[in-house]
């Protein structure tokens, strides 16, 4: 390469990158790995699923303990127009909640950056209010929004939510290296060009981690809280009511179209970290 | 004919003054660093070389005495980005293509994005980066991503750069490869170095003139001229003098670790 007459020596860069991890690679173990990689989750399922039929069957357990997973699944067919409705009402509740908690929480977030009065003064009392059940607020909200109207179950989402997106937004705000910021300071850059630059990009590991806590909390939230009360068309009603009615095979096919929906929302969630955050140590070590 | 890049007189630095974790990190330091000298700070750990390096880049102030850069005030220098850092751990933005971190710092300065993009380019010509552009810094091995770190440095041009022990996490190999680069680097650029370093044969073999510092609170101790031929090269560090050099070196160190 260039070798100046007034420089020195320069000729040998034999560094070689790390290999970059290729996302599409389709050498020819591709589907082999695979299936060796979820092989066992798969096969732990069905074989779950089997030993608990077959529980079931030998010990002769009486169907309002525990129905066979069977039946489950030809009650979840029969049903399915109305736990998937059902489980949609609860779902946009939670993820209303989730959006309105969210959004606040980033909001604030960001005013402790530019004051960091601001977060002397709420830090103390987000990180109490975020170690207390927030649920056992249910009834009261019920109370001042209206037992059907979504939006009292929405509120106890948002609540839910906030903290924990909060106080991780503000950590990823903080915790930037510390030579960065004298590196940005070295520049001149002002402060909102290192919130812009640094401190944001820094916060999204962070906040997508509170994201992930947050859509679990959120469907749980939203239907927990319908347990205390709230539209016919809703989850936790549906499930308390055919509980109550020892109508143990309809609560258990609800139970599977929460959990369903709650993955799903993970699982979304999980898709825009990997869009939003490519670089990031914790996604770039699950492509293989 | 010009005025010094660096103008230190009479700095004390002290941390914590009037609570019981006082620290005296610096006292009576009196240097002058001419334009397109390759000055090392060298001293046992605890001797103020890194707060030095700080003071001349307006990331501290000095307890008394001042610090000139350039003939300016050293926190005027700063504004006028007259200075360009490089520390021990690359710092590189992670989420930023190496590219997009070299741009970095003429981002901030509001240069346009087709400027930038050239400049930033030219830079990584310079550091043999050419072919990274779009690498990600976490796909990059430590002596390249300190290279990434350099043209970042570089971008806008700065008549001093300001380095704190920029190679003290690489291998030895990689190492010396890095300090003829930066010393090519130097030439090409006429660019004032301030390099703080361990390393007494990295001090001489990088440096026109060696800073001997003592323990806290740190002084210099001795400044010594290395008046060995440039181009620098692998036959350098072979040369007799650069031995001699490097025992004058570890002689002044010697004397200041024993008071």
């Amino acid at each position: 390469m260039s070798n100046s007459a007034g420089g020195v020596d320069v000729t040998t860069f034999g560094e070689d990158p790390r290999p970059p991890t290729s996302k599409t690679q389709t050498t020819p173990g591709w589907l082999a790995i695979r299936v060796r990689r979820y092989l066992p989750a798969v096969a732990i399922f069905i074989g779950g699923l089997a030993m608990w039929e077959t529980a079931v069957r030998v010990f002769n357990i009486q169907g309002f303990l525990l129905p066979k997973p069977t039946e489950i699944a030809t009650t979840f067919v029969d049903e399915f127009p109305t736990v998937v409705s059902a489980g949609w009402f609860t779902m946009k509740e939670a993820l209303g909640g989730f959006l309105i908690g969210s959004v606040l929480a980033m909001s604030l977030a960001l005013l402790t950056a530019r004051w960091t009065i601001v977060r002397d003064g709420l830090m103390p009392f987000a990180i109490a209010i975020n170690a207390t059940p927030i649920i056992a607020l249910a009834p009261i909200m019920n109370n001042w929004f209206g037992v059907t109207s979504p939006l009292a179950k929405m509120s106890i989402v948002a609540v839910i939510v906030f903290f924990p997106v909060m106080i991780n937004m503000v950590r990823g705000l903080t915790e930037v290296d510390e030579s960065t910021i004298e590196l940005m300071r070295s520049y001149g850059a002002t402060p909102l060009q290192l919130l812009t630059r640094v401190r944001v990009p820094n916060s999204f590991p962070f906040l997508f981690s509170a994201f992930k806590v947050g859509t679990t909390l959120s469907v749980i939230a939203a239907i927990v809280s319908e347990y205390f009360g709230g539209s016919r068309e809703a989850l936790g009603i549906y499930i308390s009511q055919q509980a109550a009615l020892f109508h143990f095979a309809e609560a258990w096919s609800a139970i599977v179209v929460a959990s369903v929906f709650g993955i799903l929302f993970y699982l979304v969630v999980a898709l825009v970290e990997r869009a939003v955050m490519p670089w990031h140590a914790s996604i770039r070590t699950i492509t293989d | 004919m010009s005025k010094p890049a660096v103008a230190i007189s009479a700095v004390d630095k002290v941390f914590n003054e009037g609570s019981p974790d006082r620290v005296d990190a610096l006292r009576g330091i009196d240097l002058t660093i001419e334009p397109g000298e390759f000055i090392s700070l060298i001293g046992p750990s605890g001797c103020g070389k890194s707060t030095l390096l700080r003071l001349i880049g307006d990331l501290l102030d000095p307890s008394t005495g001042s610090v000139a850069v350039n003939g300016k005030e050293a926190h005027q220098a700063r504004l006028d980005r007259d200075y360009g850092m490089v520390f021990q751990a690359a710092t590189l933005l992670e989420w930023r293509s190496v590219l997009k971190n070299v741009e970095l710092p003429l981002e901030v300065m509001g240069v346009g994005k087709g400027e930038r993009e050239a400049r930033a380019r030219e830079m990584l010509d310079l550091v043999q980066l050419s072919d990274f552009h779009e690498h990600m810094p976490w796909q990059l091995s430590g002596g390249m991503q300190q290279r990434v770190a350099i043209a970042r440095a570089l971008t806008f041009e700065p008549s001093l750069l300001l380095m704190d022990e920029p190679f003290g996490a690489l291998d030895e190999m990689t190492r010396e490869r890095m300090q003829a680069e930066v010393l090519d680097i130097w030439s090409k650029t006429g660019t004032t170095v301030v390099f703080v370093t361990h390393s007494i044969p990295e001090a001489v073999f990088v440096s026109t003139r060696v800073v001997v510092m003592s323990p806290r609170p740190g002084r210099i101790a001795g400044l010594i001229d290395v008046d060995l031929p440039h181009p620098r090269t692998v036959d350098t560090r072979e040369d007799n003098r650069y031995y001699d050099k490097m025992t004058e070196v570890r002689e002044a160190l010697r004397g200041v670790e024993g008071t």
